[in-house]
């Protein structure tokens, strides 16, 4: 595994980027991911990233885009302005997790 | 084996303004082929493709309000369900093979039909309805799922998804 450096403290990540260990992960860290994909965090954003890292933990998978709109109350058009394009992938990119494994 | 490096970035693709575009047509009205147009459409747009799906056929009943909360799935003429031919066709054998699919789709967390199209729709899809199909079943867009943008015609379906990716299911 690979390690970046991110606010000058190493981190382990996959070959995409992505983090891969979970108690590495910090909402300053957040901030940085976020910066570097060019998304400045607001409360919603937060409020998403929180619940990707609450529910990954409870879970111990990362929540797809219909989980956070079903369990985690930001629903999915939201979710593509908040995070355009691609939200199931730069939300968990953001929260420091996998990308979501399953297909809705 | 650790390499340290700057700090990787997924791209996202966010810098190609990308005009990728898919259509999916779907022509089937049994709920086991309902799925694979609404599961791969969906992923597309999670994927930042711009997406259309074409309902036509038997297709229409996914969109019917009458119809598209009671798609049935058949073992009858479904090799792959691996039910003895002979048996497919007994009384109540659909409805547990339909009752069975949706435990199975729900343990998945994959919505009911409805449900994913309000899915689609929140996610920026579009929804076409044939004009054909509508004018066979006596239909009219109020009729139909309050998300379908509009009935066309299969030329307008050409026209606007010049360039597209098609799919027919």
């Amino acid at each position: 595994m690979p390690t970046t450096t991110i606010n000058g403290r190493d981190v382990t990540v996959d070959d995409e980027g992505f983090m891969t260990v979970y108690d590495e992960w910090d909402e300053e860290t957040g901030k940085s991911l976020a910066a570097a994909i060019g998304i400045d965090m607001t409360d919603e954003h937060w409020k998403v990233v929180r619940f990707l890292r609450e529910d990954f933990k409870a879970q111990g998978a990362t929540p797809t885009i219909r989980r956070v709109s079903t369990a985690g109350g930001v629903d999915t058009k939201q979710l593509f302005t908040l995070f355009p394009k691609k939200p199931a992938k730069k939300m968990a990119y953001i929260a420091g997790l996998p990308k979501p494994a399953g297909c809705v | 084996m650790t390499a340290v490096q700057d700090m990787v970035v997924p791209s996202f693709d966010d810098e190609i303004e990308t005009d990728r575009k898919l259509a999916i047509i779907c022509s089937k009205g049994s709920l086991d082929m309902a799925y694979p147009g609404l599961i791969l459409g969906n992923a597309a747009l999670g994927e930042g493709v711009e997406l259309h799906l074409f309902f036509t056929f038997w297709g229409f009943d996914m969109i019917t309000k009458g119809r598209m909360e009671h798609l049935v799935f058949s073992p009858v003429g479904n090799p792959a369900t691996h039910i003895p031919a002979a048996l497919a066709p007994l009384p109540g054998l659909a409805k547990m093979a339909t009752s069975q699919m949706q435990k199975a789709m729900e343990e998945l967390e994959i919505p009911p039909v409805p449900e994913f199209l309000d899915l689609i729709k929140a996610s920026g899809g579009h929804l076409w309805a044939c004009r054909l199909s509508a004018d066979m079943n006596h239909l009219k867009k109020e009729d139909l799922y309050d998300g379908v943008d509009d009935i066309i015609n299969a030329s307008d379906f050409i026209e606007m998804t010049a360039g597209a990716q098609l799919l027919f299911i």
